[in-house]
């Protein structure tokens, strides 16, 4: 015991970091902000620190080229002992990692934090969710498999939208013509070494602004931020007021991060690692791409923007976003803190989190993919075929063989691209579904060059049996008025 | 006094002395950074290449074909082995389509009873001659320029086809012999 004293002298002697680290645990906070409101940054710090660790772990084993990450991956699962509990360790805190900083930024963002004079935190704050982000995405990368493959496409596909500099940053981006070795040395690099990197450095700063101004004080309603005498107010609050950080604010951080650490570790434990999915070989297009889930809001809206509005939202829209996020601490740096106070806040974080709620519930299911196989897998539900004329069960065969069901649903299989087909007559007449099936239109492709006469006649047959037995099928109005005495 | 500021006209010296010296060595720092795009720009990656003899492609048919892509190195692994789709219409007419859909990249697979590509990612179709059927892409599939040379059809290839990328293949032109 005497040894480690003399031990801990000697080197304090010589860093001097003794004093400041003690001053670092003493620093008086606002008594209400030792709160389980105020554990959701030092969480995500302790996962970053375990990101780092379980990083350098797999990096021991993982080789960085196209031609054999996939075979490293499947090594670290199935020989490196424990190998895909460290896999999944990371995957798992990629996730988690993700979900904390965006829990941390809407309790900054509710609670006024980004007001005077913590701006600066909050636009650091910015810039580590976007490389929160861009980490997510480069993982996925480094994870060598067919999504990851694809995901570089559609990346590039996006890229190569910029004008003019489209191509040109494409290249940059791969590192060559196409994606192969270079573009996984590349994120590899950037994975690695690059994004980390300004991520420690970005994280210091961010951390030493927080001790530098105090930690946001709880805000309270119509206690208001004016630069003239907050900085006064803040200093007389945790003068008066004031506990030490150590112990009153950090045994509920710590309490907090031991529990996300254990979910992870049950997630991983549990769910086991991500992947890899098929070999990262572009001639295997057996392949449904998807990415992964904090980017499957943007897979949806892909799908879901018209496709003139797709460019222009895609380049402009982040630049906007960053713009806003950036400005807001100078627009918005006074006044109230409340967010009982500042409906408009509230209504943007319930806004924002339906949407991009809504838009990634879409994407689990992505309506708007054909189902690829749906044409020779689906089973055609017996009441649809049961009683038919032979006419009208060589429409049947006509509608399975020419891949209708790759985008149309018979009793909830197959395809969402179109409508479901179970009550198609009731919305349109013979000769509608005959001008609908050769011309096509409406998202749906002209099969007039694919089906002869005879199989056209067959498949309307069939489709004008689809309604309900007690509702009459759609008729053309001025034939039956015509028709009528 | 004078010492002082004869000091600080040193140090202004050595700043600047440091700053050439930085800029001199920025030159190759991001001419190596840039080094795939200026390669890019000469299009140096395009190049023909053979697809095997046209027999491999019976008329009225589209079939799936494999090449090695000219620009790869041999850590590059399948990635490098680049698959696309070849539709012979008769005779020496044929179209050659990149397997990228035109909207995001993702593979397209051809359906031969409907005769339509569909892209599983966000169902972008087309038809037979690569014209723009149905989804979200706008413009029909990429088609690589192509030649038949003593019974092998060759095209010319190198660089995945983007939306944005103003090269050869995303223009029709004549095959030249």
């Amino acid at each position: 015991m005497r040894m480690i004293r003399t031990v801990g002298k000697w080197l304090d002697q010589r860093l001097r970091l003794g004093a400041p680290i003690r001053e670092t645990m003493d620093h008086p906070i606002p008594r209400e902000t030792a709160s389980w409101f105020y554990v959701f940054g030092s969480a995500a710090l302790t996962v970053f620190g375990l990101q780092l660790v379980t990083g350098v772990l797999l990096a021991l084993i993982y080789a960085p080229s196209a031609g054999e990450a996939w075979n490293s991956l499947q090594f670290l699962n199935h020989q490196v002992t424990l190998g895909w509990f460290i896999r999944a360790l990371h995957g798992w805190g990629s996730n988690f990692m993700v979900a904390i900083v965006l829990i941390h930024m809407v309790q900054v963002f509710l609670f006024g934090a980004f007001k005077y004079p913590r701006e600066l935190t909050w636009i650091l704050g910015i810039f580590l969710l976007l490389m929160t982000l861009a980490m997510a995405f480069t993982g996925q990368v480094l994870r060598f498999d067919q999504d990851a493959y694809w995901g570089l496409g559609i990346g590039a596909s996006i890229v190569s939208r910029v004008p003019v500099l489209g191509p040109a940053m494409v290249t940059l981006v791969l590192g060559g013509p196409i994606i192969a070795g270079t573009t996984l040395s590349r994120f590899f690099a950037l994975h690695v070494f690059v994004i980390p990197g300004f991520l420690i450095l970005f994280v210091g700063v961010h951390l030493l602004l927080v001790l530098k101004l105090g930690i946001n004080e709880w805000p309270m309603p119509g206690r208001l931020v004016r630069r003239a005498d907050y900085l006064d107010k803040y200093h007389r609050l945790t003068r008066t007021e004031g506990v030490p950080f150590v112990p009153y604010g950090v045994w509920k951080d710590a309490i907090f991060s031991g529990v996300i650490l254990l979910a992870m570790a049950l997630c991983a434990l549990y769910f086991g690692p991500f992947g890899p999915s098929g070999q990262p070989d572009p001639a295997i297009i057996r392949t449904v791409p998807r990415p992964d889930f904090f980017f499957l809001w943007l897979f949806a809206l892909l799908a879901l923007l018209p496709p003139a509005l797709e460019t222009p939202v895609l380049l402009i829209g982040p630049v906007i976003g960053l713009i806003v996020l950036l400005a807001l601490p100078f627009v918005s740096g006074e006044g109230e803190k409340s967010w009982k106070r500042r409906p408009v806040a509230v209504m943007t974080v319930l806004v924002g989190a339906v949407a991009l709620g809504a838009l990634t519930n879409l994407a689990i299911d992505s309506p708007w993919s054909p189902v690829m196989n749906a044409w020779s897998g689906a089973p055609v539900p017996w009441q649809f075929v049961s009683g038919r004329t032979p006419l009208q069960i060589q429409g049947a065969l006509v509608l399975q063989a020419k891949q209708c069901r790759n985008c149309h649903s018979l009793g909830g299989s197959g395809g969402r691209r179109g409508p479901a087909l179970d009550a198609v007559a009731t919305r349109l007449t013979a000769d509608q579904l005959v001008r609908q099936v050769l011309q096509g239109g409406g998202n749906m492709p002209a099969y007039g060059k694919n089906l002869n006469p005879a199989e056209t006649a067959a498949l309307v047959a069939f489709l004008e049996t689809l309604h309900p037995a007690r509702q009459a099928p759609a008729q053309d109005a001025s034939m039956s008025a015509g028709a009528q005495p | 006094m004078t010492d002082l500021s004869r000091r600080q006209m040193f140090l202004r010296i050595a700043l600047l002395f440091n700053g050439v010296i930085g800029l001199l060595l920025a030159v190759p720092i991001v001419g190596y950074l840039l080094s795939s795009v200026v390669r890019g720009r000469k299009s140096a990656y395009e190049t023909w290449i053979s697809l095997g003899s046209i027999d491999q492609f019976p008329s009225g048919q589209t079939r799936l074909a494999k090449y090695r892509n000219p620009v790869a190195r041999a850590w590059d692994g399948e990635t490098a082995d680049i698959p696309c789709w070849v539709r012979h219409i008769d005779n020496d007419a044929f179209q050659v389509f990149a397997i990228n859909c035109a909207h995001l990249g993702c593979p397209v697979r051809w359906f031969p009873q409907s005769n339509l590509f569909m892209c599983p990612c966000h169902g972008g179709i087309y038809y037979a001659d690569g014209a723009r059927a149905a989804g979200p892409p706008e413009r029909g599939l990429f088609e690589y320029p192509f030649k038949i040379l003593n019974g092998n059809l060759h095209i010319q290839a190198g660089e995945m086809p983007t939306p944005g990328l103003p090269v050869a293949m995303n223009m029709k032109r004549p095959p030249c012999a």
